[in-house]
């Protein structure tokens, strides 16, 4: 017994170690979020709350199940693969409820000219002006259909220039 | 935009590990090389070195409660560190600070002290009055057993426990070393040598605040410098030093004859915008001076007071060296593009959460600490304490 | 434009989905989205960008990346023929508003490259993260769980690419999801969706049926940085040697 007495005090030290990992495991299983470890080392919630997010670009489809006439034309010329909101914006709030928003008319001044200004930087075959020399201030949808920008060599027009409503 | 030359990737133009990333490395170096110091007396029997060996201990303490306070005020959440306890990951060399952090504190460092000191608490528990009287209870755990047989014992286990302390120690401080080692991503950190690397210039500088803390303490105290304990603690220093300045001469070496793809890039940063704190300040002043102070006391017969000139100049310059080490590693790995084209600037805040007064209150603080634990657990044996007021 | 045209009939099924679908729900509630069937991954064609910064512009507003940081950006490459390993390269505000014209004639070879997460299959920034606050989901897609990390900032660290950043109001890591919450209801990217030349196109690389497995046939495709074999799954078609 005497024997004990001596490392007793060890043991007092042994048993607080021991009592803080208990406590730490019992706050640990209350502590860790349920889904962790679901898929993987993380919380398998957060997958769902980050495919929650809302969107801001409604997409192509969504435009193309009303605006019909535009589609079409659009498929017929150079920008047929160009999507609605690489130009208009994102317009998911206008897609889910029409009358909750109008798009603003574009500036094409400013639109056309983000791609198609002239620099030997961009690819080759990229139909590229000099804005100032090509169109000195006249605004670009006064001759190309923005849907459908090719010029007609009869009429000097594009299809129903003027056409973005 | 400004600070920026050639290209950096738009996201690398902030840096994100700022000043405190800087201390967290270094704090750590302290614990990790005063606790070395004190096992050469506990498990390497250097009986030169015993007048610090609680100083020692109480130092690594007293930097190791210092040693989150950089991290925990980095983080953008630190209410939420705890995860860090409780959801590990297990390929994170992050993850294991945790732990590590505990079990180096806990059952390395704590118990240590608390069987060393075992005596003089259970004997203070009983000659102290009023509030300090109850601290002391407490830290007997209800046990005044300070028996031949039980003091013997504590001392057996305190040796083992010192030979777990040690690789303990080296486990503390080379995970540190590998955190910034390990990432492939960053070619001036990605070094297998790093861990190594931040060992020796952990032990140099933790043996070095050691020896000046002892100094200082000693000086307040008005006794006299044992020359024998400061003597041995230098030669350690020195050749650890060596050892240190060896490594990392070893890695820049093979890094300029290597000359990779990054050699480029950072060997024009060292140049430019780590030529102050890397050339001069880490190697030439840093480095080489007290590697020749040194190196002359080893040879050369000194004077008493001149020799403890010389320790102090060293030992500060040495501490100066590896903190310069760490902002080397720390800042210069983020002042480069990992595009290998372009260099940002690091521009230290003054007093915002991750400033400079920060900086400096968390490099001031352990000293604080060390001066509680001082008062608490004298290193020194206390004449008054006698034996007879032994419980049993 | 032939394989836009095949990845737009390829879509179409999955976009059909009703609109309350797409507009809300997680992954469970959109019927037909199944995370073992998909591992994503994205196709950029250097030969088709014409640096606009499109992709910059809707990434910020699809995903409120707050100013000064990219989840996507563009660079502008220049590279002379005497020095390939050290391009000039330029990225103003990310090439969010566009890059300076370039007169004809100009010496050196010019090119725009798009850079995103490369939603490594072996990523570094996953394994470093201590708590498991990012992780890659079944589906191959990198993401950040915001309400779990620490904003220590060691994957943004680890990241070879410099993909990531601490986002400064939330400060937790922040970085591309490949527009999750669109691709799991059957919408392609915001950055896909505006890029005007299909310079970017989403892959599904457990799709049979998806374009890029012919298109990773016929043309010869690199990654970024295939030194770090971090398993890069942002592939590059026209991808010079002088990118970092």
């Amino acid at each position: 017994m005497s024997g004990f007495k001596d490392v007793q005090h060890l043991f007092r030290f042994a048993g607080l170690f021991v009592a803080v990992i208990l406590a730490f495991l019992v706050v640990r299983s209350y502590v860790v979020p349920k889904s962790f470890g679901e898929y993987g080392h993380y919380r398998g919630a957060a997958i769902g709350e980050i495919a929650a997010h809302p969107i801001k670009f409604a997409g192509h489809q969504a435009c193309a199940s009303c605006h019909t006439d535009i589609v079409e034309t659009k498929a017929k010329g150079a920008h047929a693969h160009v999507n609605c909101e690489a130009c208009h914006g994102p317009l998911a709030t206008h897609a889910s409820d029409p009358s909750a928003m109008t798009p603003v008319k574009l500036d094409t001044l400013v639109l056309c000219v983000r791609c198609h200004a002239a620099s030997a930087a961009k690819p080759k075959g990229f139909p590229q002006v000099n804005p100032a020399e090509h169109m000195g201030g006249v605004p670009c949808q006064s001759c190309h259909n923005p849907h459908s920008p090719e010029i007609r060599p009869d009429t000097g027009k594009s299809l129903a220039a003027g056409g973005a409503r | 935009m400004s600070g920026v030359e050639g290209y950096m990737y738009p996201n690398e133009v902030t840096l994100y590990w700022s000043v405190l990333i800087v201390l967290y490395p270094y704090i750590t170096g302290l614990v990790a090389g005063a606790f070395i110091l004190a096992s050469l007396e506990r498990v390497f029997r250097v009986d030169a070195v015993k007048p610090t060996y609680r100083l020692a201990l109480l130092t690594a303490l007293a930097f190791l409660l210092d040693a989150p306070l950089p991290l925990q005020l980095h983080l953008g959440h630190p209410e939420r560190s705890y995860e860090m306890y409780f959801t590990p990951h297990a390929t994170s060399a992050m993850a294991m600070f945790g732990y590590v952090y505990l079990w180096y504190l806990m059952a390395v460092l704590v118990f240590e002290i608390w069987l060393d000191y075992r005596r003089d608490i259970v004997l203070m528990s009983q000659q102290r009055k009023g509030l300090m009287r109850v601290v002391y209870k407490m830290m007997t755990l209800g046990s005044n057993n300070i028996s031949e047989r039980s003091l013997h014992i504590d001392e057996k286990v305190g040796w083992i426990v010192t030979l777990i302390g040690i690789p303990s120690a080296f486990l503390l401080h080379g995970y540190v070393g590998f955190i910034f080692g390990s990432l492939k991503s960053n070619p001036w950190w990605s070094s297998p040598l790093m861990p190594v690397v931040f060992i020796f210039s952990a032990m140099a500088s933790g043996i070095a605040a050691v020896m000046l803390i002892y100094m200082a303490v000693t000086k307040l105290r008005k006794e006299k410098i044992d020359m024998r304990c400061v003597d041995a603690v230098a030669m350690y220093m020195f050749y650890i030093f060596i050892l240190d300045f060896s490594l990392e001469m070893l890695d820049l070496v093979h890094r300029i004859y290597e000359a990779d793809e990054s050699f480029r890039s950072l060997d024009f940063m060292v140049h430019t915008k780590l030529y102050f704190s890397q050339i001069v300040l880490q190697i030439l002043i840093g480095t080489l001076i007290p590697l020749i102070l040194l190196f002359l006391t080893q040879v050369a017969t000194i004077g008493e007071r001149a020799r403890k000139r010389i320790y102090v100049v060293c030992s500060s310059l040495i501490l100066i060296s590896v903190l310069a080490m760490r902002w080397n590693v720390v800042i210069g790995g983020q002042l480069f593009s990992k595009s290998f084209l372009g260099y940002t600037t690091y521009k230290m805040a003054l007093v915002t959460r991750e400033g400079l007064l920060v900086a400096i209150g968390l490099t001031i603080l352990p000293l604080f600490f060390l001066w509680v634990l001082l008062k608490l657990l004298p290193p020194w044996p206390k004449k008054e304490l006698q034996e007879s007021a032994a419980g049993d | 434009m032939n394989i836009s045209r095949r990845q737009f009939l390829i879509l179409l099924p999955a976009a059909a989905v009703a609109w309350e679908y797409v507009e809300a729900g997680t992954p469970e509630a959109s019927p037909n989205y199944q995370m073992s069937d998909h591992w994503w991954g994205m196709l950029i064609d250097i030969t088709k960008c014409i640096g606009c910064g499109n992709c910059v512009r809707a990434c910020q507003k699809e995903n409120d990346v707050p100013d000064g940081f990219f989840r996507t950006w563009v660079e502008r490459y220049d590279r002379m023929d005497y020095h390939l390993e050290s391009p000039v390269v330029i990225s103003p505000d990310g090439g969010k508003e566009g890059f300076p014209s370039v007169v004809e004639g100009a010496e050196g070879d010019y090119f725009f490259v798009p850079k995103m997460c490369n939603h490594c299959s072996d990523s570094p920034c996953t394994q470093v993260c201590p708590v498991g606050a990012t992780f890659i989901s079944p589906d191959g897609v990198v993401l950040v769980d915001q309400t779990y990390c620490l904003g220590c900032a060691y994957c943004v660290q680890a990241c070879p690419y410099g993909c990531r950043y601490i986002h400064p109001e939330k400060k937790v890591a922040d970085k591309c999801t490949l527009c999750y919450h669109r691709i799991t209801k059957g919408l392609t990217t915001a950055c896909c969706e505006a890029c005007p030349t299909g310079a970017r196109q989403l892959a599904d690389l457990k799709n049979p049926n998806d374009p890029i497995h012919a298109f990773l046939k016929t043309h010869t495709v690199q990654v970024l940085k295939p030194q770090m074999a971090t398993g890069a799954k942002a592939f590059y078609n026209g991808l010079d040697g002088s990118v970092r």
